[in-house]
């Protein structure tokens, strides 16, 4: 009776539904521009998966996307709907790279610093996912438009910061932070080129999925969040949890931030605004929320995302053509989701006769 | 305009189920006069009026209009026979003026509305009657007098002559509700309208009916010209007469020491308006304490305080300690409690019934060890109860939600009551359940009392009050107003405070 295998036909069928719907349309669009879609669509496999270079790439590109799709599943297990997982990414970043540059000369170990960087990018981003649960239960504030506008914030204090405070100097180009020592970077899996990023979402895809269904914390969090009133009668204390929920999901994309940054880029600069935190809403919509069927939806989108290169070499598409792929899937996404009522009564086990 | 029908309803039943909501009620509204329908909650007023307007179906019975009988299959139907409605809530829409709202109400129409036709139109008609409302205004900028009579005139607007009206003074002030009350009358008596009005007070019967017919569990008990009965007439059929009847199960005891205490308890409702005022009450162990009153005078406010769903000032205390219903607290003090509407307060909907019944105690052993959840020991639990509380389900994994209101009460009562109990607190707990159920769930009540629970029973039905507890509060205005011992419970007095006439 675990989450994922109590995902019946109901559940699973809206999202593979989009899936085909987005492939039917998206084949329309490339035949539009004179492109054979079935070409189109063995390359963008062979992109993402055909071979062990480019499962290699995808898997890096999916590291970033297991943690910001965490910082809408966790909350959505409350009731919430926070989509300003990007704001805390970047905030995670920043304060990863400046808790590495200022403890880097202490001389602790890189290890004991990379905690620490971890630790800053965590708190750093689970702050700002936690105010807007405090807003929410404060204040009444619409947690998705304040978490929105939490990352409007929290790009522009990023760029504020790196062209000021942090700027690195020798940086004449554009602003940016001093680049993170090779001593602090993450290292990769040994024989592979994937950084260790990807273990620490695994990890905590595994870790949020265990904990929602089979801890007491998460079973009480199950409680509040189909049901806050039921939650109060059992006195549970309601928002507290959604605290601790919002600083987790913020905390999770904060990671994020400090992979991306300690793994890949190595300083902070305008580049950190990857979209990861927006992705990471695709791809928790299509895991319909479950922590655990985050880890293939971001794998797949990883790929995809991998696979944009190729097919823009060899058909000379735009680079722009996987963010419409990714576009047309969210919307099909959504739409299907408002299948989803009808599907589930329709497919639902019989009311027992309303006898008492 | 001087055509206003008289209506007769003969002999109609309504069934939901097994619960007889109507059985076989009569009554006749003469035309041009005020007709009141009165009766406790649950009583089938609502029900009646529902099967007239087309809402329900009854299950036999015919509706005879100026002596021809009509069928009213839904409520379009019955705006064409010129039976209109007014609602105990507003449904006029709040950012639209009452122009807007009426010349929408008039149905839909293609093409373009020509403003000026329709003033001219809805102008006209509101100088043939008796009160006005300023027609330009935003209906939500409206006082709630005002919103009522735009209601009201809405259905003359749709050529209403036979007005229904639910409970129409609820939302408003005395001032207000006499005005309108008065101007409703004032049309009867003109020949323009016959009026059918749904209340629980007296005062207003007295004042503005010409007949009434009194409902009690479906039945109807009584009735006649206003003028010939008198108030204490009146309770007496409302709340009934028989002597009240022991409970089988009860022991007789001694009640112990004071286990629930509310001192001074005040709290706001949704709109910030006072729900309570200044509740106090005590309930020792042993004894079940009735709250009676009307719903709406704060009982739901009562149990949504003591269920940690309320902020309230005041004290409340349980086992003489101060009581805030944390979840540390309540597995301490042994604290029960089955709100009303159970789906929505204490349960959550898709989970399963199995989850469902472990909310209390998934965080104690057996179900609870270490940080664990242990779904062996959860689904034990679950069979254990839903075999002793008789709960019909496909199974433990079934969604809550799937579950009959019946089935869903004895689940939580279940869950309530599967451990020690101290305290128990019960909201309308037998609500729309069928007879067996009722007798179940009222024998589970006793049996905590008998082990010495203190137990408080808030229900809108008086004659589970006077089988069950062994004192009765009622509760009028967010207070308490009177409280009698059951054995020297006098329904008179009771039906009068309730309906707070005394």
């Amino acid at each position: 009776m675990g989450g994922f295998a109590r995902g019946s036909l109901g559940v699973l069928l809206p999202p593979v539904l989009a899936v085909v719907a987005t492939m039917i349309l998206f084949a329309g669009f490339l035949a539009a521009q004179g492109v054979d879609p079935l070409t189109a669509y063995r390359l963008i496999w062979l992109g993402a998966f055909g071979t062990w270079f480019s499962w290699q790439d995808s898997l890096v590109r999916a590291a970033p996307l297991l943690l910001t799709g965490l910082c809408v599943a966790l909350p959505a297990q409350m009731g919430l709907m926070i989509i300003g997982g990007e704001g805390a990414f970047v905030l995670g970043a920043l304060a990863a790279v400046a808790a590495g540059l200022a403890a880097g000369n202490l001389g602790l170990p890189d290890i004991l610093v990379q905690v620490i960087m971890a630790a800053a990018g965590i708190c750093a981003g689970g702050v700002v996912i936690a105010l807007c649960g405090l807003l929410r239960f404060k204040r009444g504030v619409n947690e998705t438009i304040s978490s929105l506008l939490f990352a409007y914030i929290a790009i522009a204090v990023m760029n504020q910061i790196i062209a000021g405070p942090m700027r690195d100097p020798g940086s004449l180009n554009r602003p940016a932070t001093r680049t993170l020592p090779d001593n602090l970077m993450l290292g990769t899996i040994p024989g592979t080129t994937i950084h260790v990023g990807l273990i620490f979402g695994i990890i905590a895809c595994l870790a949020a999925y265990i904990c929602v269904y089979f801890t007491k914390f998460g079973f009480a969090a199950r409680i509040v969040g189909g049901n806050a009133r039921a939650g109060r009668v059992v006195g549970l204390p309601v928002e507290r949890m959604i605290l601790a929920f919002c600083f987790a999901a913020g905390g999770a994309a904060g990671l994020g931030g400090m992979v991306e940054v300690a793994a890949v880029q190595g300083a902070v600069s305008s580049d950190i605004s990857t979209g990861a935190g927006y992705t990471g809403i695709l791809v928790a919509f299509l895991a319909r929320m479950n922590p655990l069927a985050i880890i293939p939806v971001a794998v797949l989108l990883g790929g995809l995302d991998a696979a944009g290169g190729l097919l823009q070499q060899r058909l000379n598409l735009p680079d722009a053509t996987m963010l419409v792929l990714r576009g047309v899937l969210f919307v099909m996404l959504l739409s299907a989701d408002a299948l989803q009522g009808r599907l589930t009564r329709y497919l639902a086990p019989r009311r027992l006769p309303v006898t008492v | 305009m001087s055509d206003a029908p008289g209506l007769e309803v003969v002999g109609v039943t309504k069934r939901f189920g097994d619960f007889a909501a109507l059985s076989d009620v009569s009554l006749r509204l003469h035309p041009g006069t005020v007709h009141a329908l009165l009766g406790e909650n649950g009583a089938g007023k609502s029900t009646l009026v529902k099967c007239i307007m087309g809402f329900y179906h009854a299950d036999a019975g015919e509706l005879l209009l100026d002596g021809r009988e009509i069928k009213v299959g839904n409520p379009r139907d019955a705006q064409q026979a010129g039976i209109g409605m007014v609602y105990q809530h507003f449904t006029l829409v709040p950012s639209m003026t009452i122009l807007e709202n009426l010349t929408m109400g008039l149905g839909f129409r293609p093409g373009r509305i020509d403003w000026k036709v329709e003033r001219a139109k809805l102008t006209a008609f509101l100088d043939t009657m008796p009160f006005r409302v300023p027609i330009d205004r935003p209906v939500s900028s409206l006082a709630a007098g005002e919103k009522q009579k735009a209601e009201i005139l809405k259905q003359l607007y749709l050529q209403a002559k036979l007005l229904i009206l639910d409970e129409p003074t609820s939302v408003l002030t005395p001032q207000e509700a006499d005005e309108m009350l008065g101007l409703i009358r004032s049309m009867a008596t003109a020949g323009q309208l016959t009026v059918l009005i749904i209340t629980h007070k007296f005062r207003e019967v007295l004042a503005f009916a010409d007949e009434v017919t009194v409902l009690r569990r479906g039945k109807q008990v009584g009735g006649g010209k206003v003028s010939e009965l008198s108030v204490p007439e009146m309770a007496r059929l409302m709340v009934g007469d028989q002597a009240s009847r022991d409970h089988a199960g009860r022991e007789e005891r001694e009640p112990g020491e004071v286990m629930l205490a509310l001192t001074g308890v005040q709290a706001l409702d949704d709109a910030g308006g006072p729900a309570l005022q200044g509740v106090d009450l005590t309930v020792r162990r042993g004894e079940i304490v009735g709250i009676a009153g009307v719903s709406g005078n704060g009982q739901t406010a009562l149990v949504e305080v003591l269920g940690g769903q309320r902020r309230h000032q005041g004290a409340v205390t349980v086992g003489g300690e101060p009581f805030g219903a944390t979840r540390e607290e309540i597995a301490r003090h042994n604290f029960a409690l089955l709100p009303e509407e159970p789906l929505r307060n204490a349960c959550v909907g898709r989970m399963s019934v199995g989850e469902n019944m472990a909310f209390r105690s998934f965080d104690r052993a057996p179900i609870g060890s270490g940080v664990w959840v242990k779904r062996g020991a959860l689904r034990r639990h679950a069979r254990d109860l839903v075999e002793r509380y008789n709960v019909r389900t496909t199974g433990i994994d079934a969604p809550i939600m799937t579950l009959s209101g019946g089935n869903v009460q004895r689940a939580v009562l279940g869950r309530e009551l599967s451990g020690e109990v101290d305290v128990l607190v019960c909201a309308n707990p037998v609500f729309g359940l069928d007879f067996s159920a009722v007798a179940d769930i009222h024998g589970q009540i006793v049996a905590a009392r008998n082990r010495g629970a203190a137990v408080l029973l808030v229900s809108e039905d008086l004659d589970e009050l006077l089988e069950l507890a062994d004192r009765i509060l009622v509760m009028s205005g967010g207070a308490i107003v009177y409280e009698t011992k059951r054995e020297s419970a006098d329904r008179q007095s009771i039906g009068l405070h309730m309906a707070g006439h005394a």
